[in-house]
């Protein structure tokens, strides 16, 4: 299969310096959606009826309904109401957000803008990952060229619908990538997740009502509002409409983003990133970013590329964050790497986390340095299953859960750790 | 205490906010105190608590809960490689450990010669291009290889 | 309303309210260390979490809302699961050092562990150790027993005001810490020492003292400020060790102020007296009781044969017991005088005579959260009343507009909606252009042509039209006046204005009472002109008032007495004009003081009656809002220290008056406080008839701004030896406003000299710029300040 229909990438061009900017967007017929809705005064409901039927899922990790999401904005609410972005890509082997970015950062731009006009939003952030400089800048340099152009501002293009849109740079916590953290991060506070209830759509940015989504998520709806949900849909399958960008690293020929109509199968995806480096086997494979139950290989194999196939051969797809690991991988210092990173990010508000992450790294570390025992294996799982569900936000799961699916699918390498003290491979 | 043009920067970032909201700035400007000082002493920020109206320990819970902040002085050069899974799968740590042998130092050591302090990062959302390595929070450097880490380490020198 | 069912058990909670809030209804106990009644929700702790029918997996308690038909089970299998899943994880870094930790025995982890922990640790690896913090002469750190609950720095955001503590670092690195080289400085700080449900912030004072199943609990309240915090005093042998809030929700809530937690160091400071003492041929003599009353007895009746009874003067501090006040007026008057009075710090008396009633607060303490406008004349509130301000605090939290006028702009911690700073002699002026600016916005109905006239030179103002707005279109709204009001030289004219204004506003009207009984001490009779319940006295001559008595009256020509008996007092510090005190009373031919402190009270004094302070006595506060608290002894009297109202007892019996019989400290509170009457019918703000004068020129030169540090208002608290520490405590500054330093050509930092009177010190300067031109802000009680005059005047500075 080639790639037939891009949504975020098409004609986008890396090696062009001047591709990004707002003349070039033009050109790709760029903000040809916000002046449709807004030259035909297109009413805030159908717009979110038009994403509603593209079947949209927020690519941010938890694939929510993005039409559903934006139905949740009270209407009739007189005070702010705020819009945010979620470019806090942090998730270990995500990178996709950036390119979009630092590519195309209209797109996103313009899908802010139509997502603003059909919730009523007046003002929106876009909370750009700390490490990403150069895309922040670019992102300062696309707002003000949109500004400029009237597509951003007051009465945007001669209408009375106003939206100001504003960059946020992180500085290094991956916890903000969580949506409720990252509203705490741009009220200037520590990213201490919130506990939900209640929901950002009636307690959010400053305690306005507030809709999150992803970068990407954003930037999938210019061409929904052009070309219409229902076409969007069948770019892909069922609940699981149009186009994904997988960012597939690890060991591959060709790591990179691959923007692809959703379902297609994992195969095919491995050989768009130019199958396994040096022809290795396929160990496991991470689908959906690092917090995510791992796949072996042979069960990946089998596997379409969409939120429902994963989910059926027991992961998720999450943010489409692709780890190829071959036969070469120890699996327990993955996981030990893994786990460091959660132990590390743990924001420290909630105690299973807290001290739960830092318990798991401590005992895989030991596995991994010969220092294991027998009955260590049953005490991760136990501990997995403590931190599991019990958390404010979903970093416990995902702390937990890489846990539970190693020692699932890869037990025997850890026996052979703690039995050996050494790795076998 | 900040430049008057670090004070415009930070004033450009506070006009972003709500008028009665300007603590959303702290991260910018402890960001931008920290690109002209080096380093956050202390008085910069209880400064910045001053100048945005909030708790000196509201500053310091934000400084300490970032990773990007440097609470103490670092070379002249800050150079944090991600080792995380991902890059780690094509050479993350292999760059980080020639980098400490070029430098004769471990992370978060600083190089005899005050140019380069060694840090060790998390993701950084461009495992696509690992090893990959960022220079002063600012420069990321994708691909680093040896012979790249040489180059830069030279350029660096210079 | 909601129905919830938990463990079974039906309950209904309100619309917003939370399972934890059913289960306490029901009285069912969730486990839990971050949620706190009086603090927003964290659900950080995730001790508290339940099984929820239909929820995937457990919910915390806490934070969870009540919904309509919801199934709870607190108990379940999956609860408990949870509950000892959590539990496992806080033990892990917890140092389970109990046998050396202060909070043993009253430790929630502790008490929590027995019935969730398990017997091994399944925890091998290394335990987190956190360095300790120095957080200021209060509060005393363990903070690798921290358990991250954040209950200390929600406290600070929520309650004091002042966010001090705060969590820096994140995950397993994370610290509860101050700002780099700060202390906590709240004058509510000692607060998170009960909030902390571990043993990571305790008590710095009563650290190491005691174990706290040694110490037996007795309920006591409060002698300091009007509020009447109720407390519970512990005791080891005879002595007070710690002292801890006694929840009322009515009046101090579940905290304490620290200067009603941490004082009852005073109680056993060195400088307490153990024995009476008489000075002959001027030495002083340590004597017993007997010898010492006699010696009283002799002194005052040659003082009377001389003089007459008109010659003695009574002076007791509103520190002081209903009962002690009562007994000290009946003994006064049954001699014949009627010098009697405990308003030493006020100057004005010259609305004496048109007050209605006892001055006071004017409503309930519980409903200041309620209001909606709020004008506060004079105080410096967080200092002068800790936890009414934090009510203050949670009604503009609520929305309320806080209005103040005031010679000073301190940091109130709460937000200010208009503020009038103004020097003190422009303070009649500026209520008086509140008022016009009133009567103009709403009509004059009612307004005497006395005050109408006065009224007339008068010019409103930005300030005074946005006040009086405020108060307007805001309701309910009430005005207060503080202690720096009720001190000002024109108190009279404050009051009588501030009570029209509170009139055409349709604002309740009070006054924040400045001690333990500054209501009560009215009630007992302890004024001249009126007796017991405001009964009226017929005197033959006017009696002197605390100015008259003290040499401070405008009227200069009347002599003060020619002895005194002083009860509960310091005057060099507690008076208004210390230096004219200090002078009057250095002059009299006796002198009796009955005190719990030697002080300096050997300098002046002839005889010293030891008594014993509110911890050694039974008596009665009547607080701010007319609340009667009686209270009885903790521990016994130190040495052969006695009850003051048993002293005034034999005295009253050895002078061979009549009605001096009391048995108990219960008979004398019935005199005052009539079992089935209520007291608040007698409490009352207005002045009757009082012509208002509104001065029309400047004062001219530089005048005084003195208050009464919170940590020097009364004699227990000024040897509390923590307290002393902190930076509340700090030796006064001579306060300036910049303009001032450069007319005076001093800096900040440089030692000048002040004169009042004939009296003079030298102090270091500071720079305030938020005080009005040409004033001075000096503190008075202080040992170094008590050279000076009065708290307001004239006052020069020169450069050294
Ligand atoms: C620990 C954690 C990290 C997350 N990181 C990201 C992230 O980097 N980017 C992102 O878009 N969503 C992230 N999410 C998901 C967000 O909370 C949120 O669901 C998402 O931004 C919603 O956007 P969407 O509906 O468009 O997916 C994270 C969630 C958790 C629990
Ligand atoms: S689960 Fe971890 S990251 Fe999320 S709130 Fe709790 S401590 Fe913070
Ligand atoms: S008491 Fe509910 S989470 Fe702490």
């Amino acid at each position: 299969m080639t790639q037939s229909v891009q949504v975020i990438l098409a004609d986008v061009n890396p090696t062009d310096p001047e591709n990004w900017r707002l003349k070039s967007y033009l050109k790709r017929d760029g903000y040809a959606a916000l002046k449709k809705i807004i030259a035909n005064k297109i009413p805030p409901e159908n717009v979110i009826e038009e994403v509603k039927k593209s079947a949209l899922r927020g690519r941010g990790g938890a694939g929510f309904p993005t039409g559903l999401k934006w139905s949740f904005m009270p209407r009739q609410y007189e005070g702010d109401k705020y819009l945010v972005c979620n470019s806090d890509e942090g998730e270990p082997g995500t990178f996709k957000d950036r390119d979009i970015m630092r590519y195309n950062p209209h797109i996103l731009i313009e899908g802010m803008a139509i997502a603003a006009y059909a919730m009523g939003a007046k003002t929106g952030y876009n909370y750009v990952h700390g490490e990403i400089w150069e895309t922040y800048e670019r992102m300062e340099e696309a707002v003000e060229e949109a500004r400029l152009a009237g597509f951003l501002g007051n009465n945007i293009l001669g209408s009375d619908f106003s939206f100001q849109l504003y960059n946020h740079h992180g500085y290094g916590a991956y916890i903000c990538g969580e949506e409720t953290a990252l509203l705490e991060s741009i009220e200037g506070k520590k990213g201490q997740p919130r506990f939900k209830p209640p929901f950002p759509a009636s307690y959010g940015l400053y305690g306005k009502p507030t809709t999150i989504n992803n970068t990407e998520t954003f930037a999938s709806v210019p061409w929904i509002i052009r070309h219409g949900g229902e076409k969007y849909l069948q770019l892909g399958k069922p609940n699981n409409g149009g186009t994904k960008i997988f960012s597939i690293s690890g060991h591959v020929n060709k790591p990179g983003n691959y923007e692809v109509p959703l379902g297609i199968p994992f195969a095919e995806l491995l050989e768009m990133a130019g199958g396994m480096r040096g022809g290795r086997k396929l160990k496991g494979c991470i689908p959906g970013g690092s917090s995510m139950p791992v796949l072996p290989g042979d069960v990946m194999m089998k596997t379409d590329m969409d939120y429902d196939s994963i989910a059926k051969a027991g992961s998720m797809l999450g943010s489409g964050a692709v780890i190829i690991m071959d036969d070469t991988t120890c699996m327990v210092r993955a996981l030990e790497r893994l786990s460091y990173f959660y132990y590390e990010e743990s924001c420290g508000q909630c105690t299973p986390c807290r001290e739960g992450t830092g318990w798991l790294y401590r005992i895989i570390n030991r596995i991994e340095h010969g220092k294991g025992r027998p009955e260590d294996l049953d005490l991760l799982d136990n501990l997995a299953d403590n931190i599991q569900g019990r958390t404010i936000c979903a970093l416990g799961d995902a702390a937990a859960m890489p846990v539970r699916a190693m020692l699932q699918h890869f037990r025997d390498e850890f026996v052979y750790h703690i039995e050996h003290k050494k790795c076998m491979v | 205490m900040l430049s008057t043009e670090s004070l415009e920067k930070i004033n450009r970032e506070i006009a972003k906010y709500p008028t009665d909201q300007k603590q959303s700035a702290v991260m910018s400007a402890l960001a931008i105190a920290q690109d002209e000082k080096g380093w956050l002493a202390t008085e910069t920020m209880d400064f910045i608590a001053k100048y945005l109206g909030m708790p000196a320990i509201a500053v310091y819970e934000v400084a300490t809960f970032y990773n990007m902040y440097n609470l103490k002085p670092v070379g002249k050069y800050k150079l944090t490689v991600c080792t995380n899974l991902p890059c780690a799968l094509s050479g993350g740590n292999d760059a980080a450990n020639y980098l400490k042998q070029k430098l004769g130092v471990g992370f978060n050591e600083t190089s005899a010669d005050g140019l380069f302090t060694l840090k060790e990062g998390e993701c950084m959302g461009a495992c696509g291009d690992a090893p990959v390595l960022l220079v002063n929070n600012k420069q990321m450097c994708s691909f680093m290889s040896n012979e790249q880490i040489d180059q830069l380490l030279e350029e660096l020198r210079k | 309303m909601i129905n919830i069912e938990i463990n079974g058990k039906q309950v209904t909670v309100p619309k917003g309210g939370t399972v934890m809030d059913g289960a306490r209804q029901l009285g069912i106990y969730i486990p839990h260390f971050c949620y706190h009644k009086k603090l927003s929700i964290a659900a950080n702790c995730r001790m508290c979490l339940v099984q929820v029918e239909k929820a995937p997996k457990p919910l915390p308690a806490c934070a969870t809302p009540a919904t309509e038909g919801m199934k709870v089970y607190t108990h379940s299998q999956q609860a408990v699961t949870a509950q000892k899943g959590v539990m496992e994880f806080l033990l892990i870094n917890h140092p389970l050092d109990c046998p050396i930790c202060d909070q043993g025995g009253e430790c929630q982890l502790q008490d929590l562990a027995v019935g969730y922990g398990a017997s091994e640790s399944r925890y091998q690896e290394a335990k987190r150790v956190v360095t300790n913090k120095n957080l200021g002469p209060l509060i005393s750190t363990d903070m690798t027993r921290c358990i991250h609950c954040t209950r200390c720095v929600r406290f600070g955001q929520e309650i004091a005001g002042i966010m001090e503590l705060g969590q820096a670092g994140r995950g397993e690195h994370s610290e509860i810490l101050a700002f780099v080289g700060k202390t906590v400085d709240s004058e509510l700080s000692g607060n998170v020492i009960d909030l902390c449900p571990v043993g990571a912030l305790v008590s710095k004072p009563f650290r190491y003292s005691a174990r706290t199943w040694e110490l037996s609990r007795r309920k006591s309240i409060s002698p300091h400020c009007g509020l009447g915090s109720n407390l519970i005093v512990q005791v080891k042998i005879d002595r007070v060790m710690r002292v801890l809030p006694r929840e009322n929700e009515e009046i101090n809530e579940c905290w304490l102020s620290d200067k009603d937690r941490f004082s009852y160091e005073g109680l056993n400071s060195e400088d307490r007296l153990t024995t009476p003492m008489i000075k002959r041929n001027g030495q002083w003599h340590s004597c017993d009781w007997p010898e010492a009353l006699i010696f009283t007895v002799d002194g005052l009746k040659s003082v009377m044969e001389r003089h007459g009874a008109k010659g003695i003067g009574a002076l007791g501090s509103a520190h002081s017991t209903l009962e002690e006040l009562f007994l000290l007026q009946k003994l006064i008057r049954a001699l014949g005088g009627g010098n009697i009075d405990h308003r030493v710090r006020q100057a004005d008396f010259r609305a004496d005579s048109n007050l209605q009633g006892v001055p006071w607060l004017g409503m309930n303490i519980a409903d200041v959260q309620q209001l909606k406008s709020v004008l506060i004349i004079g105080s410096t509130l967080r200092k002068d009343h800790p936890l009414l301000a934090h009510r203050f605090r949670q009604a503009v939290k609520n929305g309320a507009q806080l209005n103040i006028i005031n010679p000073m702009d301190d940091d109130l911690l709460m937000r200010v909606a208009n503020r009038a700073i103004i020097a003190p002699s422009e303070m009649v002026n500026m209520l008086a252009r509140v008022l016009k600016a009133m009567i103009e916005a709403k009509s004059s109905e009612g307004i005497s042509k006395h005050i109408m006239q006065s009224l007339e030179a008068v010019n409103v103002t930005d300030e005074a039209q946005t006040i009086a707005n405020s108060m307007l279109t805001n309701s309910p709204a009430a005005i207060f006046l503080g202690n720096i009001a009720q001190h000002h030289p024109s108190y009279a004219d404050i009051h009588a204005i501030a009570q029209v204004i509170a009139k055409l506003a349709g604002a309740s009207f009070g006054f924040l009472g400045e001690a333990a009984n500054s209501v009560g001490a009215y009630l007992a009779g302890a004024i001249p002109n009126q007796g017991v319940l405001g009964s009226e006295i017929k005197h033959a001559e006017p009696p002197f008032n605390a100015a008259q008595m003290l040499g401070n009256s405008p009227n200069n020509a009347v002599p003060p007495c020619k002895a005194y008996i002083l009860m509960n007092l310091e005057p060099e510090l507690d008076a208004y004009n210390p230096q004219q005190a200090m002078k009057v009373i250095d002059n009299a031919e006796f002198v009796v003081s009955l005190s719990s402190f030697r002080g300096n009270i050997t300098n002046y004094a002839d005889v010293i009656l030891p008594i014993a302070p509110f911890t050694e006595t039974s008596g009665t506060f009547v607080n701010t809002e007319g609340r009667v608290q009686s209270f009885n002894g903790v521990v016994s009297p130190l040495g052969d220290t006695r009850p003051g109202w048993k002293v005034l007892r034999v005295l009253g019996n050895l002078l061979q008056l009549d009605g001096f019989d009391y048995e108990t400290s219960e008979q004398i509170r019935a005199q005052v406080i009539p079992a089935e009457d209520v007291i608040t019918r007698y409490l009352n703000n207005d002045l009757k008839d009082y012509a208002i004068n509104i001065p029309s020129e400047e004062m001219i030169g530089l005048q005084r701004i003195g208050e009464v540090p919170i940590y020097q208002a009364d004699p227990i608290v000024r040897r509390a030896e923590s307290l002393q520490l902190t930076s509340d405590a700090a030796p006064p500054k001579v306060w300036l406003p910049t303009v001032l330093l450069e007319q005076l050509n001093v800096n900040e930092g440089e030692i000048v000299r002040l004169k009042q009177g004939d009296g003079e010190v030298q102090l270091e300067v500071a720079c305030d710029d938020e005080l009005p031109f040409n004033c001075v802000r000096v503190a008075s009680a202080h040992s170094n300040t008590i050279a000076l005059g009065a708290l307001f005047g004239e006052i020069s500075v020169e450069k050294l």
